[in-house]
């Protein structure tokens, strides 16, 4: 017996080795894949499900969609006035609007703080342009919390701002920025502007900057150069960004919640208040359904951008 | 540069949109240090709020659960996304690549609220059918965190297995190596460095994360975002100017450091190369 022991054990090895050498692809494969499958894919067919379902004081607070009523005989259930609800309550569909709104805009004003400075970078010196990147990434390592935090100070009525525009004798009375539309918009350019310089930089770093000089030297005005060369190639980069700010800031809870108060709607906000406050599931399941289809647009297109980047590289 | 005009002008922008990026955290850090209970006013210099920040168990307990989960959840990050980037830069086609792509980078640009939504519901049905997860929190959390990380790891896997040199493989495999002990030998070496960074910001990113985890955690668990959440909600908070102080000089520490490593084997490696030329 103590002897066939360790001879069970090194065969169990050999094959278990043998089994490795030759599925280790599937195996790689197999881990990740099986993960995504199990908490990225399933969940949404969980959240899917529960937006038909009705809503019922008890726990879990949804009404079952299958019912056995006899022995093979079952019951489903389908409810769609969550989705109805949505669609008859003015405060959702305002709410989407607003969002949408917020996020063109902010993706707007991203764009335009954002370009100068990725055009900025690209044309400045080796050593310049390690630094400039730096610091533009250094702010994604800390709090994103915190960063939205400050301008909480910056913004309220006894903030920074309104501290130092009074005391400089230029206003007597407290502007109110903190708790309206103007800090959200502050707020999102602030966080992700990043995202926007980053791939703008990326596409523009790969440029034939000489083009420029050409159409210089052939007599086009600048404005004529950035309308009808620059813009046009550095437009991948201008899209990338715009969708990697868009899409987050559409769901954006937290920008809301602190600068905007009660006073900026926003879907993402609305969600987690569905959610958390009213204990409404399937409510918070359609609304989160019917975020998700306003982005899947922008999302598929970005991945598409993304697939081709990776393709030529 | 040649153009003095539009140098001016994109100088100028850039040294605005630098300060918008850091004048907000430098006030954040010089009110830390205000003795007035009242953030944006200055009541004079004081250290007070570290005292009060440090005195506060929660806080201790926040952060050692939130370290605990932003490691876990790095190194399972790790492993999943760096097999999940060799599988789609070097397995070719496979069945499912497409779904599997899809389902990768996803989680890049899907908003928090719902994938923080659709992990809670799914945890409470597992839970229904199989009793587990009985209560959230640590596992809960850090399930969540390794499926959104995993996307970024896996990135930074792809971008360094595109841009590396493949003939220490091809080497390695004329030379008779199994492709298996080809992916041991050489190709995960060769991607240690991308790892370590696919680490680093997965740590990162879990340290980082509130809505996710106020959605998945449950009564008991309450991660550092949580709580500084939760007392900023209501206003400005000195204690809270002197925590984003720390954390913003860990990572400005953290950040130097790794530049300054970057910096040298840089170095080395010109200095390598030189050498080879010479000889």
């Amino acid at each position: 017996m103590s002897s066939a022991a360790p001879t069970v054990t090194a065969s169990l090895k050999h094959r278990l080795g043998h089994l490795l050498q030759r599925n280790w692809r599937s195996l790689i494969l197999f881990i990740p894949f099986f993960w995504l499958l199990l908490f990225f894919l399933a969940p949404f067919f969980i959240v899917l499900k529960i937006s038909f379902a009705g809503n019922v004081i008890a726990s879990p607070p949804f009404t079952a969609m299958i019912e056995w009523v006899d022995e093979g005989v079952m019951n489903i259930r389908v409810v769609t006035d969550n989705y109805a609800y949505l669609w008859e309550d003015d405060l959702y569909v305002n709410t989407y609007l607003n969002s949408l709104k917020i996020s063109s805009i902010s993706t707007i004003l991203c764009l335009l703080v954002g370009y100068p400075m990725a055009y900025a970078i690209v044309r400045s010196s080796h050593t310049t342009k390690h630094i400039l990147l730096m610091l533009i990434i250094l702010p994604f390592w800390t709090s994103f919390l915190l960063r939205v935090y400050a301008w909480m100070g910056l913004l309220a009525d006894q903030g920074t701002i309104n501290g130092l525009l009074i005391s400089l004798g230029i206003i007597d009375e407290p502007i109110r920025m903190l708790y309206t539309e103007f800090a959200v918009y502050v707020g999102i350019v602030y966080t992700y502007v990043p995202f926007m310089i980053l791939p703008l930089y990326a596409n523009m770093e790969k440029l034939d900057w000489t083009l420029l000089e050409a159409a210089a030297d052939l007599g086009a005005r600048p404005m004529v150069t950035f309308f009808t060369v620059t813009l046009p190639m550095t437009l991948p980069g201008v899209i990338a960004g715009s969708l990697l700010v868009f899409i987050p800031a559409t769901g954006e809870y937290v920008i809301p919640d602190l600068l905007g108060g009660g006073n900026v709607l926003m879907i993402g906000r609305v969600l987690y208040n569905e959610f958390n406050a009213n204990v409404d599931w399937p409510v918070a399941s359609a609304v989160a359904i019917a975020l998700l289809l306003l982005l899947v647009l922008p999302m598929m297109l970005y991945q598409h951008i993304q697939g081709k980047e990776t393709a030529g590289s | 540069m040649n153009n003095g005009k539009r140098s001016v002008f994109l100088i100028t922008t850039t040294c605005f949109g630098i300060a918008f990026l850091y004048i907000p955290m430098i006030l954040l850090v010089l009110y830390s240090f205000n003795d007035s209970k009242i953030v944006p006013v200055w009541g004079g210099f004081s250290t007070r709020w570290y005292g009060v920040l440090f005195a506060s168990e929660e806080v201790w307990e926040a952060v050692a659960l939130s370290l605990k989960i932003a490691a876990v959840n790095a190194c399972f990050a790790t492993m999943l996304g760096t097999l999940a980037g060799l599988a789609l830069v070097r397995f070719g086609s496979f069945k499912g690549r497409t779904l599997f792509s899809g389902m990768i980078s996803a989680p890049l640009v899907m908003p928090e609220v719902i994938t923080g939504l659709s992990l809670l519901l799914l945890f409470i049905t597992l839970n229904e059918f199989f009793g587990w997860p009985s209560d959230r929190g640590f596992t809960t959390i850090t399930i969540a965190h390794i499926t959104f990380s995993m996307a970024y790891v896996a990135v930074i896997i792809q971008s360094r297995l595109a841009g590396m040199a493949q003939d220490l493989e091809e080497a390695a495999q004329d030379l008779g190596a199994k492709p298996f002990r080809v992916l041991t030998d050489i190709t995960l070496p060769l991607l240690a460095p991308g790892m370590l960074a696919g680490w680093l910001l997965a740590f990162t990113l879990s340290l980082d994360d509130l809505i996710i985890a106020s959605f998945v955690s449950g009564p008991g668990a309450v991660t550092l975002p949580m709580l500084i959440y939760s007392r900023v909600r209501l206003g400005l908070r000195p204690d809270i100017n002197a925590l984003a102080t720390i954390i913003i000089i860990v990572v400005a520490i953290g950040v130097l450091l790794a530049a300054w490593i970057m910096f040298r084997q840089q170095k080395q490696r010109e200095l390598e190369l030189k050498m080879s030329e010479e000889s």
